[in-house]
């Protein structure tokens, strides 16, 4: 099939930049949308233009690395993919199909496609952990026996993969989702039970510092999470926070 | 005598760490915080590193060309990480385990540090639960297990399908921490480019800053290659687009040997290639096998009108299917090491009975696991056995609950619904066994240079089994290298901040940026990824799940004229002081057209087959691999001489002490 | 980069939800005295005789300062809200799909509360202002005669039409907001949120619909 793209370029941080169309033909549906972009590329490449700077490793859906908002949604249409599990057979024939990075000021563009999700990463360091050494000598994993239920949801929100598609397609740039996923696994577990209430008053701390949008509630970012993180991991991070608040001595 | 020393340690192998331990030179706290020490990637092996190095007190400055360090490559490892908990009283063991690793890597691998292995894995799993990894549990609250192929227990530990991901966030925070404690330096969008080696000594790296394209110099007082596996090589692998060669081929270059090129695993149940698009292959879980069965058509003109998408796989009748593997190896049936399942992949699809439209695709089905399960939960539920429609549903629902996300993964990528109509799948490039030579205690030939994980060479011989990558990455970075890299630190702990600015730096700096100078100002005319996925087809074809001799020379002379053509022709678009995807590329590519041609020199040299290296030459007359135990019970490891070509051989001997050298079966 | 936040975003969200939530139950009050104002209902002297013990009893006079300072604060945060919001995305998208992943409702909260604060505006102005301050005609027991200056305003096409698109607004502003309250405080259940969404459907359209008969049979009846 033969498509038109509209794609973000930007060459820099500082540039502008501008949305550029471009003309695909001969796409196989079995392709999946990067591999599109590096029949793009390499055409482009050979035709002595500059390449599409996007982001994508594991191609697997899992590394969280791929960012693109494809036609209106972050990693395009489909539910529950990243943009590299999304296939040329979700397109038709003389589709024009519109290409963006991510956009939050807390998320500034690289190059291109290319944004500096760090602030995830500052969010993590802030509290998105448990203080555990690596002795060797902590207790038996059985010891401390942890409910199915509690464990199952701990694992449906540890299954974040930091991608920003949250982020990317609140209408705020908000970040309630990544972070309280985190907030969620950890408060769910015995073992991360002891530090709750630091952790989610400074994890949301420095979400907020990072310039990250207020959360409205729209659900936008469960709609369009690879992973479909739920919603709930957003009212637990709220109840925590709520009681980490009343409750701290600072 | 070689020039490799081992460094295994005296006395009987279970007491051969706790020993090591114990005579081991330590640093003290106040020492540590005067050392500096860089770990190269983020996976397993480095995330833990990284932590673990942290915490001691070392000051750690950790690289990843990923824009996280939570996005290496380790987050992709499906199915499971095995431990010698016994928690299921099925008879396992620390020594169990350690058997089963030898043997599965087919009596090529170190017996002191797999037992070593053995020993720690039962801790990574009591850190990992402390870290807050959600692990699969029973309704009683305890950890579930589940067995994987290649053994005849129940050890592995698995999080649904994504147990890598989720052992990989547990090493990420505990690094996170680190990092907000400004113990650990974190560079992320850098790529290790050079190791700078100052008095015969590892001593720091040049790094580019993927992001500006500024070439950065680093020092520390020890390096730590973490940077996982070659099987991008063949451009097709279940790896991650990203993943290279160029830290470990760096570190070779200036002097570390490197172990066993040519043991490669080729994993076989992979989603088949679907066209010349295809820009990587998707792995399905290991564990699908538990419940799956493999098969192809008895008949070749069945397999044929499949192929012609004339008959429907369902259509057939049980009497003429082909389940090749339950026929050849009735002691584990579809649970035979992954070499083993690869290889009768191959065999059949050679044969004619492939069934996709290339030819390169069996079936793995899902129809009599429905059932099983169907019944059983008809049973519990107190629903009707005899109705097949609610049978199959429940058991539908069951299947769901074990592989639901995988199944998944399946249907996005080949339109095609598994619970309806088998999954096709075909073995692609997953993991690879050699690496950078190290000792017992991980450290190279070039002293305060040590490689970690997939990265190195030690553990899995010339096959891993499942589930044991995530254990091999986390015991070296978790329990192995802070004992080890402060035995030799603690010679550095006078020595004092190392300067940037000596000869050395400027040296290795100065070919950096000559490299780095030469693709940009080339004014080629082909693309990278054409000369990548051409090499790739070379070593598919060459040195993939089958070789021969002549085969390999003739792949030797090809990747040799590829490489000439490669810097000729290459054409690398835009600068080098900005983020620059094809010129990361292109220096990536440089190494494997060098790696590759190493690992046919290395396939060539080793006559015999086992594990993932397979020599037609020398199979059993049922086609099996045929070791040859006299003349290559050794790890060979090459040194470099200016040229791939010219690498020399040394060879450790690898002494069986505990485990009596058998050919393997699995029948 | 960062915003210099004076409170956590989550606990302007708290703050949001606090004073909304309380709008909430006001609405029910005000809603169960106004549906005598809906011809047949009620009487002129009943309505009156109300609006007298709603602005005098002491305990509701309390609480209707509350109410007060809760449409403010309700207003004030939001604007903050909306600025930061703003300003944590300041390149829009060239295409952006939102329909395929939220409620129109959700989205425009903001453009909502804009219109009903405008009409709180109007609303008080001339009724509320009017009983207070305004020269209102007595009714026979000597109260003063709101019902009589409800009832013209509404018999205004203009006036009832203005009411009736302000409910609309109202209603798809608690249509959201109502569940909404609950998430921001973290009151989610497997069992009850399903339940929260419904009711919060129900209550904004109920509500709203009700109100919105008042100026609409006063303005037939005439």
């Amino acid at each position: 099939m033969n498509l038109n793209l509209k794609i973000w370029r930007q060459s820099s941080p500082n540039d502008k930049g501008k949305m550029a169309d471009y003309k695909i033909t001969d796409v196989s549906p079995d392709m999946s949308f990067l591999e599109m972009l590096d029949v793009l590329n390499n055409q482009l490449i050979e035709a002595g233009d500059e390449p599409i700077a996007f982001d994508h490793d594991c191609r697997e859906g899992i590394c969280g690395m791929c960012s693109l908002y494809i036609n209106g949604e972050a990693h395009g249409p489909g539910k529950g993919i990243t943009t590299c599990q999304l296939h040329m057979r979700s397109f038709k024939d003389g589709d024009t199909i519109y290409i963006e990075p991510w956009r939050a000021s807390a998320f500034p563009v690289i190059k291109d496609l290319v944004v500096d999700r760090t602030a995830f990463d500052r969010v993590m360091s802030a509290g998105g952990f448990v203080s555990v050494n690596t002795s060797g000598r902590t207790q038996d994993a059985n010891n401390i026996p942890v409910p199915k239920e509690d464990a199952d949801k701990a694992f449906d929100a540890a299954t974040c993969i930091g991608c920003g598609a949250c982020v990317a397609s609140c209408k705020n740039s908000s970040a309630m989702l990544f972070v309280s996923a985190k907030v969620s696994q950890l408060a769910l577990l015995p073992q991360g039970k002891v530090e709750r209430t630091e952790r989610v008053l400074n994890m949301v701390k420095q979400m907020d510092e990072e310039g990250f949008g207020n959360c409205s509630n729209t659900g936008a970012c469960e709609v369009e999470c690879p992973k479909e993180i739920s919603l709930e991991n957003i009212a637990r991070m709220n109840r925590e926070y709520l009681v980490a608040s009343v409750s701290s001595e600072k | 005598m070689s020039v490799l020393d081992s460094k295994i340690p005296e006395g009987p192998i279970d007491k051969k760490w706790t020993n090591h331990k114990n005579h081991i030179n330590l640093v003290s706290p106040a020492n540590k915080r005067r050392i500096d020490v860089i770990v190269i990637g983020t996976g397993l092996a480095g995330g833990a590193a990284a932590a673990s190095l942290a915490e001691l007190g070392y000051n750690v400055k950790a690289f990843c060309y990923q824009d996280s360090p939570r996005r290496a490559h380790s987050i992709a490892a499906q199915g499971g990480i095995n431990a010698a908990k016994n928690y299921q009283n099925d008879g396992d063991s620390t020594y169990r385990l350690f058997y089963d690793t030898i043997k599965g890597g087919d009596y090529r691998s170190r017996e002191a540090n797999v037992y070593r292995l053995a020993e720690v894995s039962a801790n990574i799993i009591d850190q990992c639960v402390a870290q807050g990894v959600p692990f699969a549990r029973e309704y009683g609250g305890l950890l579930d297990n589940r067995s994987f192929g290649g053994v005849q227990v129940s050890r592995t530990f698995y999080a649904k399908g994504q147990t890598g991901q989720q052992l990989l966030l547990g090493a990420y925070s505990a690094m996170s921490r680190q990092i907000g404690k400004g113990k650990i330096k974190m560079y992320n969008r850098h790529e290790m480019l050079e190791l700078v080696v100052v008095g015969g000594k590892a001593r720091g790296i040049i790094a580019r800053n993927l992001t500006t394209g500024e070439i950065e110099r680093h020092s520390a007082h020890a390096v730590l290659i973490c940077s996982g596996g070659y099987g991008n090589v063949f451009f097709l692998s279940t790896n991650a687009m990203g993943s290279n060669v160029t830290a470990g081929w760096k570190i070779h270059k200036k002097g570390a040997f490197f172990a066993n090129p040519c043991y490669t695993q080729i994993h076989p149940t992979c989603i088949p290639v679907s066209g010349d698009h295809q820009s990587k292959l998707t792995l399905m879980s290991e564990s699908l096998r538990n419940d799956g069965r493999i098969w192809v058509p008895k008949k070749k003109e069945d397999a044929e009108a499949i192929r012609a998408k004339k008959l429907k796989p369902t259509d057939l009748k049980e009497e003429d299917r082909d389940y090749y593997l339950e026929r050849r190896y009735p002691a584990f049936g579809n649970l035979v090491p992954r070499d083993v399942a690869s290889r009768a992949a191959k065999e059949r699809c050679d044969a004619g009975f492939g069934v996709n439209a290339t030819g390169e695709a069996v079936f793995l089905d899902f129809a009599s696991a429905i059932q099983r399960y169907g019944k059983e939960a008809a049973l519990v539920q107190g629903e009707d056995v005899d109705n097949s429609e609610v049978v199959t549903h429940l058991g539908k629902k069951v299947v769901e609950a074990k592989y639901g996300n995988l199944f998944q993964m399946y249907e996005q990528i080949v339109d095609d619904n598994p619970y309806e109509t088998p999954m096709m799948i075909y073995p692609a490039v997953h993991y690879t066994m050699g690496g950078i030579w190290v000792d017992y205690n991980l450290m190279t030939t070039i002293p305060g240079c040590f490689a970690l994980g997939e990265a190195n060479f030690s553990d899995h011989g010339a096959n891993r089994l499942g589930a044991s990558a995530l254990m091999q990455g986390l015991a070296d970075g978790y329990f192995v290298i802070p004992y080890t890299v402060g035995d030799y630190l603690s010679g550095d702990i006078r020595t004092g901040a190392i300067p940037t600015d000596s000869p050395e730096f400027d040296e290795a700096e100065k070919e950096v940026k000559e490299r780095l100078e030469h693709f940009i100002n080339n004014k080629g005319t082909k693309t990278v990824d054409y000369f990548h996925k051409k090499l790739g087809k070379i070593m598919w074809e060459k040195c993939g799940m089958a070789r021969n001799k002549e085969g390999l020379e003739q792949a030797i002379q090809d990747i040799r004229a590829l490489r000439e053509e490669f810097w000729k022709d290459v054409r690398v678009p835009g600068k080098m002081d900005e983020l620059n995807p094809e010129l990361e590329k292109a220096g990536r590519v440089a190494d494997f057209l060098e790696l590759g041609e190493l690992m046919c020199k290395d396939a060539l040299t080793r006559n015999e087959s086992c594990g993932g290296h397979f020599r037609e030459e020398y199979q059993t007359e049922e086609g099996e691999a045929m070791r040859d135990d006299d003349g290559y019970t050794h790890v060979s490891a090459w040194e470099y001489k200016g040229d791939p070509g010219a690498a020399e051989l040394h060879k450790e001997d690898l002494k069986y002490e505990y485990i009596e050298l058998k050919q393997r079966s699995y029948k | 980069m960062s915003n210099n936040r004076s409170l956590a975003s989550i606990t302007q969200k708290v703050l949001m939800a606090l004073t909304g939530l309380f709008l909430c139950t006001f609405l029910v009050v005000h809603l169960a005295g106004n549906l005598q104002l809906i011809p047949g209902m009620g009487t002129r002297e009943g309505f009156n005789e109300y609006a007298l013990f709603m602005t005098t009893f002491p305990l509701i006079k309390i609480v209707s300062y509350g109410l007060y300072a809760s449409i403010v604060l309700h207003a004030i945060v939001a604007l903050i809200l909306t600025v930061q919001n703003n300003k944590a995305r300041p390149i829009r998208y060239a295409k952006n799909n939102a329909a395929a992943n939220s409620s129109w409702a959700s989205r425009n909260m903001g453009l909502l509360g804009t219109v009903i604060l405008a009409f709180i505006i109007i609303h008080m102005k001339s009724f509320w202002a009017e009983y207070h301050w305004g020269s209102l005609p007595l009714d026979a027991n000597g109260n003063k005669d709101l019902y009589e200056i409800t009832v013209t305003a509404f018999q205004q096409w203009w006036y009832s039409l203005l009411y009736v698109i302000s409910m609309v607004a109202l209603a798809f502003h608690l249509m959201h907001g109502f569940q909404s309250g609950f998430q921001s405080l973290g009151l989610s259940h497997a069992k009850y949120t399903p339940i929260i969404k419904k009711v919060s459907m129900a209550f904004g359209i109920i509500i709203c619909l009700l109100f919105a008969i008042i100026p609409i049979s006063i303005y037939f009846a005439q």
